[in-house]
């Protein structure tokens, strides 16, 4: 193929492109129209968690009740069972974040290896990574499950942080991006220099390649923390579960609850405050993502 | 280059793709193999453990609930991943064209959706659904339209391609927006002179340009219907008759394994599964770069 690759620090042959002069009103009004269906139902959880039970029943979901009650859903989310769900978000945060660091660890390596070397079998192993693009991981949970209780790893946090770590789509993500962002020249500048391959890789490429890093850790970070499947198969305690399962449990609760006790204010409210971490995140780190996804997009 | 150095630096890099591939072979290799094992073998109450070849596998083919799974999943497939697509390319193409204000605003809240965690997303949706506090059914109540169960048997299945379509247009349409953007744009200036249309540009020029974006944005897709396990999973407390056991092949895997303790056929269906989704996305690939092999 045939197309450049982007690279978020500059696109060169891309000069400034006088568009001002047609704006459309009919397209604009359409994709802001569009942008409601995306946007009403996060608004909608929104109002909701500032609602108490009654008011979630009796009032229009699109605007405020009789009373403001959020911080006395949060409170109520955060004192649930003993504040199970802090919990959550801490196993959440330390499920996600240490696989993110490891798989962008293990797929910079490779990829770059995969990019800047030329050796024996690199053809090879690089097609079998493309191939397992293709597996589809939950068809691997349940023997991966099988697996890991034979040798007592289910019910531990590696049970879900081990499966993480192999992202292949990240590999080939890296070496496309390390083949453009890491000069040969100046790998060789710095062998004539008496640097070791390793120092190459930890001082001179992975410099370089940080854009690219950072959206490879995005986006295993976002697969980690929103995985459901693994963490439901492989945890039986309440003290490890990640956000998604105690969410889910909670809510088959509050369904099932009838009248005993009416939780779906909390629940809401704990939805509504699970996703505010990756929001902020996507927001803050937007010029990694948007730019760096194009890597994948434009070679693939 | 003397080959002393050849062999260091070869060395080297296989010292950098080994904790990659020690991982692969483990975690994706190893249960691969051990679930195609398993589906050799049945656990029967009297006998226990015995080698049966294909037998689960024929099970499965004449297994009505897995069949119909499949069918589900590829009607979902039919429905879902065109609309999905085309709503992303249609936003990737509008934003690109620089005629629609407020453009990097909306590129964002587009998005924003893929953020939300699958299981909130269709926890969410189900409130939306649904009769209790439903937004969509105090609406349409407000319009004076007739009430509809979104969460009845026949209507199931397009509640859940509602809630999988909000939740990643916007990721497919960052892709192909990223990769529009990469188009040089003397390509476009060329076209304007020529008095072509936005719409002729973006047929005839935009469109192929960007097709390796599609492609992946479509196998990609096409890998996420065939798993699809979180709606049915969540939903089968508010919809307990439309969501079957057997419903999609992955839900009826899990309830398979972990409800009636029948391991190996559902190592068989994982299998099959995993088999049928290699098939699929590989045929979609090679139908279309086909077309630029020959250019």
């Amino acid at each position: 193929m045939t197309a450049p690759v982007t690279i978020p620090a500059a696109a060169p042959h891309r000069k400034a492109y006088n568009r001002d002069k047609h704006r459309s009103t009919l397209l604009t009004v359409v994709l802001w129209m569009a942008v409601l269906y995306f946007i009403v139902p996060i608004l909608w959880l929104f109002i909701s968690s500032t609602k108490d039970n009654g008011d979630l029943f009796t009032t229009f979901g699109l605007w405020f009740g009789r009373d403001f009650n959020l911080f006395a859903n949060i409170a109520d989310v955060f004192t649930y069972k003993d504040g199970i769900y802090l919990r959550w978000t801490l196993n959440t945060i330390v499920y996600a974040g240490v696989s993110a660091i490891g798989a962008s660890l293990l797929a910079t390596m490779a990829g770059y290896a995969f990019a800047k070397y030329q050796f024996p079998g690199a053809k090879v192993l690089f097609s079998i990574t493309l191939g397992a693009i293709m597996i589809p991981l939950t068809a691997l949970a349940i023997p991966t499950y099988l697996l890991f209780s034979t040798v007592g790893l289910t019910n531990t946090p590696w049970a879900v942080i081990l499966p993480s770590l192999a992202s292949p789509f990240s590999v080939f993500l890296m070496r496309v991006y390390a083949a453009d962002a890491v000069p040969d020249s100046l790998i060789e500048a710095a062998r004539m220099d008496g640097a070791g391959e390793i120092r190459i890789f930890w001082q001179v490429a992975i410099r370089l390649l940080g854009p690219g890093i950072v959206t490879v850790m995005l986006f295993t970070l976002v697969g980690t923390w929103n995985n459901y499947f693994l963490p439901l198969i492989m945890l039986n305690s309440g003290e490890l579960l990640p956000l998604t399962v105690g969410i889910a449990q909670q809510q088959a609760a509050s369904a099932a609850g009838g009248g005993a006790q009416a939780l779906f204010s909390t629940v809401i409210t704990g939805a509504f405050l699970s996703i505010l971490p990756l929001i902020v995140a996507f927001l803050f780190l937007q010029r990694f993502w948007q730019t760096g996804l194009a890597t994948g997009g434009v070679k693939g | 280059m003397t080959s002393a150095i050849k062999r260091k630096q070869n060395l080297f890099a296989y010292a950098f793709i080994l904790p990659f591939f020690v991982v692969f072979a483990t975690m994706l290799v190893a249960p691969l193999v051990y679930s195609g094992y398993l589906s050799f073998f049945v656990d029967r109450l009297i006998g226990g453990i015995s080698f049966v070849g294909l037998e689960n596998y024929l099970r499965a083919f004449q297994d009505p609930g897995f069949l119909a799974g499949l069918g589900r999943t590829s009607l979902f497939l039919v429905v879902q991943v065109p609309i999905m697509i085309g709503l992303a390319l249609f936003c990737a193409l509008a934003l690109d064209s620089g005629r629609v204000r407020g453009s990097k605003a909306l590129r964002l809240l587009i998005f924003l959706p893929y953020a939300v965690p699958g299981v909130v997303a269709v926890l969410m949706w189900g409130y939306l659904y649904g009769k209790q506090f439903g937004l969509i059914g105090q609406i349409t109540g407000a319009l004076g339209l007739p009430e509809t169960n979104l969460l009845s048997d026949s209507n199931i299945l397009f509640a859940i391609m509602n809630i999988v379509t909000w939740t990643y247009v916007g990721y497919n349409m960052v892709v192909m927006y990223s990769a529009l953007k990469s188009i040089p744009t003397e390509l476009y200036e060329a076209a304007e002179i020529d008095g072509a249309s936005q719409w002729r540009l973006a047929w005839s020029v935009k469109i192929p340009m960007i097709r390796p974006a599609i492609l992946l944005t479509v196998i990609f897709s096409i890998i996420g219907s065939f798993q699809i396990f979180n709606e049915p999973k969540l939903l089968v407390e508010i919809a307990p008759t439309g969501i079957t056991q057997s419903f999609t092949p992955n839900y009826y895997a899990f309830n398979l394994a972990f409800v009636n303790q029948d391991i190996n056929y559902a190592a068989a269906i994982a299998f099959l599964l995993g088999i049928v989704i290699m098939i699929v996305s590989y045929v979609v690939q090679l139908s279309t770069q086909r077309r630029e092999l020959q250019s």
